[in-house]
């Protein structure tokens, strides 16, 4: 049962880095009904500056403890440049067109952010191990766990909590709430829909860059990066419902899990394993575990 | 004009959680009869209309064609045993022309199910639709796209792709509705005369009394889900009731 | 209608041209020829289903079910007739899309999208996981013979490429023949406005399901096509990254003519053999930015581009 425990907690670490890039994508389409398959970049932007500024910092001899404040900066940083640039440069020119005409815009968008990410990086890897080993072990019985990995799972829950919180409980979560149910009608109601949709395109893309610029210490910073989240990220908002936040958390707890069996038990099953979940899910539930058909006005 | 019996509903009812859209419905429409169906805003005539051609489903009642029971088909196969719609907010293709817009409508009319496989625009075709066309007078709009055209024509484009089966029972949803009140009896004219050719039974949905007085045979009033009044027009619209829930009107 | 007459006339005239060019081309361009037919063929069924407002990310799903037909066939059967190859794979692709049909009918918009990705991934991962065949190396395809008789490798990729051709005139000519029925135009009046369609007494559905399979058996066909080509089949033939490539080529040919497919795969071809020649660590942003481009400044694709010209003629 050993196995099971290596499993779980597998899981559940997957899951919280899945959840803090899923919530983004999942609230970007909620609000501006766009599925953003650059997200993924923005992940993999995160990683590389992360990894980058980790780096630098490191060779400069500062106090390690500042580059847990270092990835957090990278995270907004680049969120908050690109999600402008994204917004701004090209999303506001595809409002109104065609849900799947604007995917391939964002699918575009990817294409050439990776190319980017290479010509600036370059193929070889980025590696920035030396935050994950900084906050020592923990063992719960058969488990030796890197309490970066727990903090990681706080941080997620974090993340996942006060999205939650903000949505429902202030003031500007139910502005949000209001166009992600009735875009015309919040905007008859005077709310400024284009700023909503632009903060709401900004908080997604640092959520998307925090995922990979808190986990730049774990993994390996390398090509593809983004395809292989990408992939990933999808499979979890489709599963959890587009749009729905605490279908997020269950499509990532799912999608992690299945993962973590995959990875110990049947490692070449992996992708196999994942897309079959997600298209039994929409077998049986065409809008996701936790979505809703968008009532069609005739 | 009694003939026999095309459209029995009995008791149909139905629920949209605690409104009562449809309440205890019973009704029987004779051939070519024509109906006239008033009411308020709000009183369920749409929603008749919706239960009876399958677009929602009733909590309770049955609904028989010509003897054939209609609670739990979908819409198309009501549509194939004979009984067709307009719609209040008209129904067309937008992006193909008038004339394709019918074509469609009748190549869709073909029995069988190969028929989906012959030519649209074959010369039968054409000139049947160019016919169809010249009758619901709108043919000078033949090529332009439907959504182009004034919203008249549009609504008797509608009706026109309504009536390219040989419907057996038809519903006009508020046939004259965003039409100008100088032209509304010009297009009433026009399609009674054309059903009428047809010996269709028609049933049509009207807020403007002028219109039911001057088309309707019989008159179903409802309020608030419910038929209020059934019968001859001059005895519905005199009926004290349906003066104060419905038409509003005092008479001299 | 003076166009059909046009497109048939067309659609003949390519046809000699192409099978005498594949006398004088050099092997690199007959290559690359047969690959953007096939890819073209692909296309077609895309197009189709973009008229109704449908996007399949997933068709490189049937693509690859056509080539692993193929190699299967030629592995287990010894099956190695390229045109019994070829309905081989228009067969097995068929049979599957007709039976998944009945699933993505009932989908559209983006979900229609998400689930035919579902299914790739799904292959793709299964044939990821499957050792027997290759797993991620897939494995090499027998040499075609035409007719019983192995010919020479210059004869053999001179019969593929005419096959390829009529292949491809065939598909051509069929789809816009489909494409002027009844059951051919509703997929524009199923995008339009879907409650008329069934309330004219059509499922929606049924149209939907025939557009699948249509776009199910040409991809297969076209995957087998390529498999024999390429003389090799690999998991990649189901990736996401392929269904993405068959995507750009629909947006980028647009959907005014049943020409407009082959076109747009050919510039594609071209487009990409330099790109990787000369900047391949630039050519999925070559592919971004011509996507982006062709989103917001060409709506109708490089056909719309052409008869714009033609019009101003």
């Amino acid at each position: 049962m050993a196995t099971l425990a290596f499993i779980v907690a597998d899981g559940v670490i997957y899951a919280s880095w899945l959840l803090i890039v899923a919530v983004g994508m999942t609230l970007v389409y909620g609000v501006m009904r766009i599925l953003n398959v650059a997200h993924g970049s923005l992940y993999a932007l995160g990683a590389y500056t992360a990894a980058t500024m980790v780096g630098a910092w490191f060779q400069r001899g500062y106090a390690p403890l500042g580059s847990f404040a270092l990835l957090l900066v990278a995270a907004l940083v680049v969120g908050l440049v690109m999600g402008l640039i994204l917004e701004l440069g090209l999303l506001r020119f595809l409002h109104g067109r065609d849900e799947v005409v604007v995917v391939l815009a964002t699918y575009a968008t990817f294409l050439i952010l990776e190319d980017v990410i290479q010509l600036i990086w370059g193929v070889e890897a980025r590696p920035a191990p030396q935050p994950y080993s900084l906050l020592g072990t923990t063992t719960v019985g058969p488990l030796l766990l890197n309490n970066y990995d727990l903090a990681l799972i706080a941080l997620a829950l974090l993340v996942g909590g006060v999205g939650w919180w903000a949505l429902t409980r202030t003031i500007a979560g139910k502005l949000l709430l209001a166009v992600i149910f009735d875009r015309e009608m919040a905007e008859a109601c005077g709310i400024n829909v284009r700023r909503v949709f632009l903060v709401t395109f900004l908080i997604g893309s640092v959520l998307g860059a925090l995922g990979g610029a808190s986990t730049a210490p774990m993994i390996s910073v390398s090509r593809g990066l983004g395809v292989d989240v990408i992939v990933l990220a999808f499979a979890v908002v489709v599963i959890g419902g587009l749009g729905s936040i605490p279908g997020a958390l269950l499509g990532a707890a799912v999608i992690g899990l299945s993962r973590a069996a995959a990875v110990h038990l049947l490692p070449q099953a992996e992708v196999f394993a994942i897309y079959l979940i997600m298209t039994l899910v929409l077998i049986v539930r065409p809008y996701g575990l936790l979505g809703h058909e968008r009532l069609r006005k005739v | 004009m009694t003939g026999s019996p095309v459209l029995k509903v009995r008791r149909l009812t139905k629920l949209f959680d605690q409104v009562v859209a449809a309440r205890d419905i019973d009704v029987t429409i004779a051939t070519e009869e024509v109906v006239s169906i008033i009411g308020a805003n709000g009183a369920g005539k749409t929603t008749f209309v919706n239960l009876v051609t399958g677009y929602a489903h009733p909590s309770g009642g049955s609904i028989r064609f010509r003897g054939q029971e209609l609670v739990g088909l979908p819409p198309r196969e009501i549509t194939r045993l004979g009984v067709c719609r307009s719609f209040q907010v008209p129904q067309v293709f937008s992006t193909m022309s008038v004339l394709e817009n019918l074509m469609i409508a009748h190549g869709l009319s073909d029995r069988g199910r190969g028929a989906g496989l012959s030519a649209l625009a074959s010369r039968d075709r054409v000139e049947a639709c160019a016919e169809l066309l010249s009758v619901y007078r709108i043919e000078a709009y033949r090529d332009r796209p439907a959504a182009l055209v004034p919203q008249g024509v549009r609504k008797l484009l509608d009706i026109a792709m309504a009536t390219a089966r040989e419907a057996t029972l038809l519903f006009l949803d508020e046939p004259t509705s965003g039409i100008a009140t100088e032209e509304k009896f010009a297009v009433m004219d026009i399609v009674m005369a054309a059903l009428a050719e047809r010996k269709a039974t028609v049933v049509f949905i009207e807020h403007d009394i002028d219109i039911v007085e001057r088309y309707g045979r019989r008159v179903l009033a409802f309020h608030e889900g419910g038929i209020l009044a059934d019968g001859p027009a001059a005895d519905v619209l005199g009926d004290a009731r349906v003066r104060e829930h419905v038409t509003g009107r005092r008479r001299a | 209608m003076p166009a059909r007459d046009r497109t048939g006339a067309a659609l003949a005239g390519a046809f000699v041209v192409f099978v005498a060019a594949g006398f004088f081309l050099p092997s690199w361009a007959v290559s690359l020829v047969i690959l953007s037919l096939a890819r073209g063929i692909v296309a077609l069924g895309l197009v189709v289903q973009f008229r109704s407002g449908l996007v399949s990310f997933g068709q490189a799903l049937f693509f690859a079910i056509g080539g692993y037909a193929v190699g299967l066939a030629g592995l287990k059967l010894r099956l190695t007739d390229m045109i019994v190859l070829t309905v081989i794979g228009v067969a097995a692709a068929t049979l599957l899309g007709a039976g998944l049909g009945f699933l993505m009918r009932r989908y559209r918009e983006i979900f229609f999208a998400m689930l035919s990705l579902g299914f790739s991934m799904l292959f793709y991962g299964l044939l990821v996981k499957t050792e027997t065949l290759g797993s991620t190396d897939g494995f090499n395809v027998p040499a075609p013979t035409i007719f019983g008789a192995r010919l020479s490798a210059l004869a053999t990729r001179t019969l593929l490429y005419d096959l390829t051709v009529a292949a491809a005139a065939g598909a051509a000519l069929a789809v816009h023949w489909y494409l002027g029925t009844i059951l051919g135009r509703l997929d524009t009046a199923l995008r339009d406005n879907e409650v008329r369609v069934e309330y004219l007494g059509y499922a929606p559905g049924r149209v939907i399901h025939v557009q699948y399979v249509l776009g199910a058996a040409l991809a297969g066909g076209a995957g087998a096509l390529t498999a024999m080509a390429v003389g090799h089949i690999d998991p990649s033939m189901a990736y996401w990254t392929t269904s993405g490539e068959l995507v750009f080529v629909t947006i980028l040919s647009g959907t005014g003519s049943v020409l407009a497919p082959f076109l747009g795969s050919l510039v594609f071809g071209l487009l990409q053999t330099y790109a990787l020649q000369y900047a391949p660590s630039v050519w999925q942003m070559i592919l971004g930015v011509a996507l982006l481009a062709i989103i917001l400044h060409l709506p109708g694709g490089l056909w719309s581009a052409l008869e714009r010209n033609r019009a101003r003629a």
